[in-house]
């Protein structure tokens, strides 16, 4: 040895880098998508590839020729905004439509305020607004799942949309239930129209537990949310069952779980204070909540994710962490 | 087994104790040894000696240059060769008292046997005094005079002494070592503190991935309260493995559940901390007559044949300590003064040690290396790891703008640089480097600002 390094402390540094991080997000992603391609056959897989294909791609392209920088590739984060706007779109989804999605959640949500860690709005919820409000036929266009192997699938709405649709012709929720055949431990496994992250809740809670396990986000966010969700739907369906659906059916059904488990807890755009993130926990779960049964759309988790989203700066600046000694 | 630990924040660290099972040896002499005058937190302290004497080990060779500073002792028996400025370890001019080493003849009065004496003198202000003229200073890392601290400010009661036996830092094993071989000493010298402070409990602190020593130093209290009562009231508690558990706002909550407030002193809340070599140096000065002359110093490292704990001498060069145990490994590119998380990276081989010095830490290029930094992720992992409820990413961009309004309202004069921001940050950036030079232009300020007053 002929020269000695000399830098300030620390001169270790824990096992953990921003790669490492969207990887164990992708990890936590593949039992719901292993889900979705069991129950909606191989158009889920093809929107899935096109998704990821085209965000990294994209991502590649935009970063090293248009904004002349170092790729930003190497850190996973768009096979993450790949797999979620996937997760979000219906299986039978056109090739072009998809890419349309990724190009706007990538070039226009994420990289145009200065990629990963700038943008105010998650990237993968963006494109699916986008795209929900451009193209609403073939967003709308859900799938009754026949399995990998099965018979050609139907096509029908999701439960949201059924029930939404009910009502407005005048039907009640018990009724809706019953004619079409919903029952919640079909809805826990699956087998219900809709887009595939909104498949499998067992497959989108078991990736949840393991980002838990790996400390790569905190419960806080996705409890509130469901706590929220839980106790307004209960008070609704108690006022009138037969207008209002319960809780069990609005935490298991749409992108509920997709959401609160992996698109709310993005790092970027959530709050950096636990108590923050408690506040906008809060927030998703109420918009969500007066969307779906208040609203024209019949499910409101994006659009209330996109609007908590913009309030994170004003949660950052009012909530801080609890500091040594100065209580 | 609940054990405590501090409220907020923390990190995981690896503690990769591997040198724990290497019981602590006499380094042979060196041929010369550079006594620094600065080996403490304060004023330099002034030679009392001249070019040509002849001096004796544990003779004072230096006096306190202000009321908070320390004698400092001769380690070696040899003529005094120079007095002058000589680089320490980063590389800065320190005054140094170079003596070539005659034999190994020690001050008459000092008691070099290993005969335990666990009578303790009733007289407090004899025990401070001794104390304060055998240059105890704080041996944690702060070298903070002992006898400064062991004088609480009119007004301000003690009620309760903690002896800090965390050694949180990964690699180190000095304390652990002195624990298991020299828990009696420790334990008296933990009885001679509470009883100068006026305190009826002291608390021995020790993490739980040492549960050897929380044994020993239990038993060894058990049989001395069974001989006297001075050692009633002194107890060991187990605290949670959690770095920095031994920095010492952590080390107060986690044993008292008490937060020394913002820019206060620990006696603010009744405590005194003291750390466990500390409390050694306390039992050798008052019992043994024996002033500071050598400490234990862990050297180790993955990357290092040899590991060991050596009684080294103060002033040894470091570079005599490496030979000793076969010299610098290929494959180390960073010698660490103390552990990995705030330990000082040596860039002059030639600096001796001082009393603080607690370990050489050597890294391979692969452990220490940093990543290339990338953009914030806003994950918010240094928030949650800062044990002072700071956040470190705020901290970072209000420093790069160089805003010290909002730097000094977001408490970054409250850092204690240990370093947890910078260890857990996935994109790689460099928060402590910055929080430190900015929050020493805020404390500037700071104390600017009360001068005028």
């Amino acid at each position: 040895m002929s020269k000695l390094l000399v830098s300030p402390s620390p001169h270790i540094h824990a096992d953990v880098s921003t790669k490492s991080l969207m990887r164990d997000v992708v990890i936590a992603l593949m039992p719901a998508v292993i889900a979705s391609v069991v129950f909606y056959g191989w158009g889920e897989l093809l929107v899935l590839g096109v998704s990821v294909a085209s965000c990294v791609l994209l991502e590649y392209l935009i970063t090293r020729y248009l904004l002349k920088k170092t790729s930003t590739v190497g850190d996973f984060s768009a096979v993450v905004t790949g797999l979620l706007l996937a997760m979000n779109l219906p299986a039978t989804t056109p090739w072009w439509v998809v890419l349309i999605g990724a190009a706007f959640a990538i070039g226009v949500a994420k990289l145009t305020f200065g990629g990963l860690g700038q943008n105010v709005f998650n990237p993968a919820i963006a494109g699916r607004v986008f795209l929900l409000v451009s193209f609403p036929t073939y967003m709308t266009h859900w799938e009754v799942p026949q399995g990998l192997f099965g018979v050609d699938a139907i096509s029908g709405a999701t439960p949201l949309g059924i029930i939404k649709e009910g009502l407005m012709q005048g039907g009640s929720v018990p009724e809706l239930m019953a004619q079409h055949g919903l029952s919640y431990t079909q809805m826990l496994y699956a087998n219900l129209g809709g887009s595939a992250g909104e498949v499998c809740a067992l497959a989108l809670v078991a990736g949840f537990l393991y980002l838990l396990a790996r400390r790569v986000v905190k419960p806080w966010i996705t409890l509130s949310i469901v706590c929220t969700v839980a106790i307004l739907t209960t008070a609704f369906s108690l006022a009138d069952p037969t207008r209002f659906t319960g809780p069990a059916f609005n935490l298991l059904s749409g992108g509920m779980l997709l959401g609160a488990c992996f698109m709310a807890t993005d790092y970027v755009t959530s709050p950096m204070s636990n108590l923050g993130g408690i506040i906008f926990g809060i927030g998703i779960g109420l918009l969500t909540v007066i969307i779906r049964y208040f609203g024209a759309y019949p499910e409101g988790m994006s659009f209330a994710i996109l609007i908590m989203n913009a309030t994170v700066p004003l949660l950052n600046r009012w909530f801080h962490q609890k500091k040594f000694g100065r209580a | 087994m609940a054990t405590r630990t501090f409220s907020i924040g923390g990190v995981h660290p690896k503690d990769a104790k591997i040198s724990r099972g290497c019981a602590i040896e006499p380094l042979p002499l060196p041929p010369t040894v550079y006594i620094s005058m600065s080996q403490h937190i304060g004023a330099p302290a002034k030679p009392l000696v001249a070019v040509g004497d002849k001096v004796k080990v544990g003779q004072p060779v230096a006096e306190p240059g202000g009321f908070v500073s320390a004698f400092i002792h001769s380690s070696v028996s040899g003529t005094v060769k120079s007095i002058g400025p000589r680089k320490d370890l980063a590389g800065n001019p320190q005054t140094c008292i170079e003596i070539a080493v005659e034999g190994d003849e020690w001050m008459e009065g000092i008691d070099t046997s290993d005969t335990l004496v666990t009578t303790i003198d009733d007289d407090n202000k004899a025990v401070l005094e001794k104390i304060r003229l055998a240059g105890v200073v704080g041996l944690g890392g702060a070298t903070f005079p002992t006898h400064v601290k062991l004088s609480p400010p009119p007004g301000k009661t003690c009620e309760m002494l903690i002896i800090n036996g965390c050694e949180c830092e990964p690699y180190l094993t000095s304390d652990f070592r002195t624990l298991l071989e020299k828990g009696e000493q420790v334990v008296v010298g933990a009885a001679i503190l509470k009883q100068v402070l006026h305190v009826d409990k002291a608390v021995i602190g020790i993490e739980d991935n040492k549960p050897e020593a929380i044994k020993h130093v239990r038993s060894i209290i058990k049989e001395f309260q069974k001989i006297s009562s001075k050692y009633a009231g002194i107890s060991v508690m187990p605290l949670m493995k959690k770095y920095p558990e031994g920095g010492e706002k952590q080390l107060i909550d986690a044993v008292m559940h008490r937060q020394v407030r913002s820019g206060g002193l620990p006696i603010d809340v009744g405590a005194v901390v003291q750390n466990v070599a500390t409390a050694l140096a306390v039992y050798d000065a008052v019992q043994k007559n024996k002033p500071i002359v050598d400490n234990s110093v862990t050297v180790t490292g993955e990357c290092f044949p040899k590991q060991a704990n050596l009684l080294v001498r103060v002033g040894t060069p470091l570079q005599y300590i490496i030979d000793y145990l076969g010299g610098v490994p290929a494959d180390a590119v960073k010698v660490i003064s103390g552990g990995p998380m705030m330990g000082k990276a040596i860039a002059n081989l030639d600096a001796a040690t001082v009393k603080g010095t607690s370990a050489l830490l050597f890294l391979r290029a692969d452990q220490t290396v940093r990543g290339q930094e990338s953009q914030c992720i806003r994950c918010g992992r240094c928030a949650d790891a800062c044990p002072m409820g700071l956040e470190p990413f705020l901290l970072n961009k209000l420093a790069k703008n160089a805003d010290m309004e909002q730097l000094e309202a977001n408490a970054i004069q409250d850092c204690i640089e240990c370093g947890c921001c910078l260890y857990s940050c996935p994109a790689n950036i460099p928060l402590l480097d910055r929080i430190r030079i900015a929050k020493g232009q805020v404390l500037g300020i700071i104390r600017a600002r009360n001068a005028k007053k």
